[in-house]
């Protein structure tokens, strides 16, 4: 008998950036990785697979969470939002990414992702952040280049952004 | 790194749920938040044949007050209960910790229950369970039974659970009317776990201390009460007798050394940070009193 039995594939279907798509994979699929490998949208990256550097974080039901906490067969029954679905069209950027463009709040990019989807989560429910409160509103994503000051800025910026999108709305 | 094969249970009920633990024996697991779970299965510290997914199970994710208590539902998400009203104003001391609870992004998917069960010393909410005289309601294939916090806990990620159990709920003790209730804890980063943390209640009777007590976080292998009215009551909440506290403190916390902080840096943070709470919550107690 084989020591490497095939693993039972199961379909997994959810609702991705308003889609529903459905792929076979293993019940030990990280969300993660279904959105990485069997969904191919690969704008959600991987830092550390312990919840700790926020790289991997998106939106389930609009509030952020670790995709790499959560297996893909849990994430069945909810809305998930990436960053391909928070903006995707280079000539009209979402807020969040607009104020990292403007404020150079990146450098590789990689932990951007990320920001984006926890930045966007936090300004819909405080609109009109205090620096401190952008500070400890990232406090859960990490940064290997930038240093946070400019992060910081693109939070402030990103709410100020929205106001003006809304006010002209 | 990846979890290692497993079965995917989705039970939708709870003795649906109690039947596959039953089944399964120790091969098995609960999964709810999946926030403390789910990382050691990707580091391989652990690797069970069977995962009973609870998050499908109907009727475990409510907040109820009472007036005797707070039940709070094994799916109740940490963010859940931040957010709920009734339970900061039944028990402030429920949103005063939960805050500190790991970031945001962690909290929308963590279990209150959840950070029960896995027994983490550095978890905040086993120091509130202690303090208010919380109960667990637990299910298992021998039928239900109520397990109180303080007896709960054995040691660091040690319960009284069997494996075959699911605690479906747990009931934080609503404190006596005029009971003050603080929170601090000190992290490396905001949002991450305490190097020393204290919950603390006081009572008073005008301006006086009738009594108080203290639970702790990160610095005790089992999160336990210690009563400090004997050391406070009948002092004035203008002048407390702090070195006495911060030597009980002192006496009662037992820290660990790890990379992070050395034993005593923590033994002396966790009698700061006690006494420090201790001042603000006398001085919000005063402010009511007034
Ligand atoms: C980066 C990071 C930082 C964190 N920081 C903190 C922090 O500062 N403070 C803190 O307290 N926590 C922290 N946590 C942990 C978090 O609070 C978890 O939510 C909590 O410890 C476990 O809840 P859960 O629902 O995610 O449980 P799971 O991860 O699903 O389960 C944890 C354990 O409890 C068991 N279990 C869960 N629910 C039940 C149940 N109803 N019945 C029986 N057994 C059950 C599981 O089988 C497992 O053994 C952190 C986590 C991460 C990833
Ligand atoms: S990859 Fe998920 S938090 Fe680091
Ligand atoms: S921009 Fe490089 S890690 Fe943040």
């Amino acid at each position: 008998m084989s020591q490497f039995a095939a693993e039972p594939l199961l379909d997994i279907t959810v609702r991705v950036n308003g889609i529903r798509r459905t792929a076979a994979a293993p019940a030990r699929r990280l969300l993660s990785d279904f959105l990485r490998h069997d969904l191919g949208l690969t704008g959600t990256h991987v830092g550390c697979e312990h919840g700790v550097c926020g790289a991997c974080t998106v939106l389930v039901d609009g509030e952020p969470a670790r995709a790499c906490l959560m297996f893909a067969v849990t994430a069945q029954a909810h809305d998930v939002t990436t960053v391909e679905g928070i903006g995707h069209d280079p000539a009209d950027l979402d807020p969040v990414q607009q104020a990292f463009v403007e404020c150079h709040a990146l450098q590789c990019g990689f932990c951007t992702p990320g920001f984006v989807t926890t930045i966007s989560a936090y300004l819909d429910e405080h609109p009109d952040p205090s620096a401190d409160e952008a500070r400890e509103a990232i406090s859960g994503n990490l940064c290997r280049c930038t240093g946070y000051q400019n992060i910081v800025a693109a939070v402030l910026r990103a709410a100020e952004l929205r106001r003006e999108r809304e006010g002209t709305a | 790194m990846k979890a290692a094969p497993f079965v995917h249970h989705a039970p939708r009920t709870v003795e649906e749920a109690v039947a596959v633990l039953t089944q399964v024996g120790h091969d098995g697991k609960v999964l709810a938040g999946g926030q403390s779970l789910v990382p050691v299965l990707n580091m391989r510290l652990a690797s069970p044949g069977h995962l009973v997914d609870i998050n499908g199970v109907a009727g475990l994710d409510t907040v109820e007050v009472t007036p005797e208590h707070v039940r709070v539902g094994a799916l109740v998400r940490h963010a859940g209960l931040e957010r709920h009203d009734g339970a900061a104003a039944a028990l402030p001391l429920l949103r005063q910790a939960v805050r500190h609870v790991a970031h945001p992004a962690i909290r929308t998917r963590g279990t209150t229950v959840g950070s029960l069960a896995h027994a983490d010393p550095a978890g905040e909410m086993p120091a509130v369970a202690v303090l208010t005289g919380a109960v667990l309601e637990v299910a298992g294939p021998r039928g239900t039974r109520e397990v109180a916090a303080d007896g709960f806990f054995l040691g660091p990620l040690e319960t009284v659970l069997e494996a075959d159990e699911l605690v479906v709920a747990v009931r934080f003790g609503r404190l006596p009317a005029g009971t003050r209730t603080g929170f601090a804890e000190s992290a490396r980063r905001s949002g991450d776990y305490a190097l020393a943390g204290v919950a603390i209640a006081v009572s008073t009777d005008g301006d006086t201390v009738t009594g108080a007590r203290a639970a702790f976080v990160s610095v005790t292998p089992v999160p336990d009460v210690l009563d400090l009215t004997s050391v406070l009551a009948g002092a004035r909440l203008g002048t407390l007798p702090l070195d006495a506290v911060t030597e009980a403190v002192r006496a009662h916390v037992d820290p660990e050394s790890d990379i992070h902080a050395g034993a005593d840096y923590r033994r002396m943070l966790a009698a700061e940070l006690t006494v420090r709470t201790l001042v603000s919550t006398a001085a919000g107690a005063q402010e009511g009193a007034a």
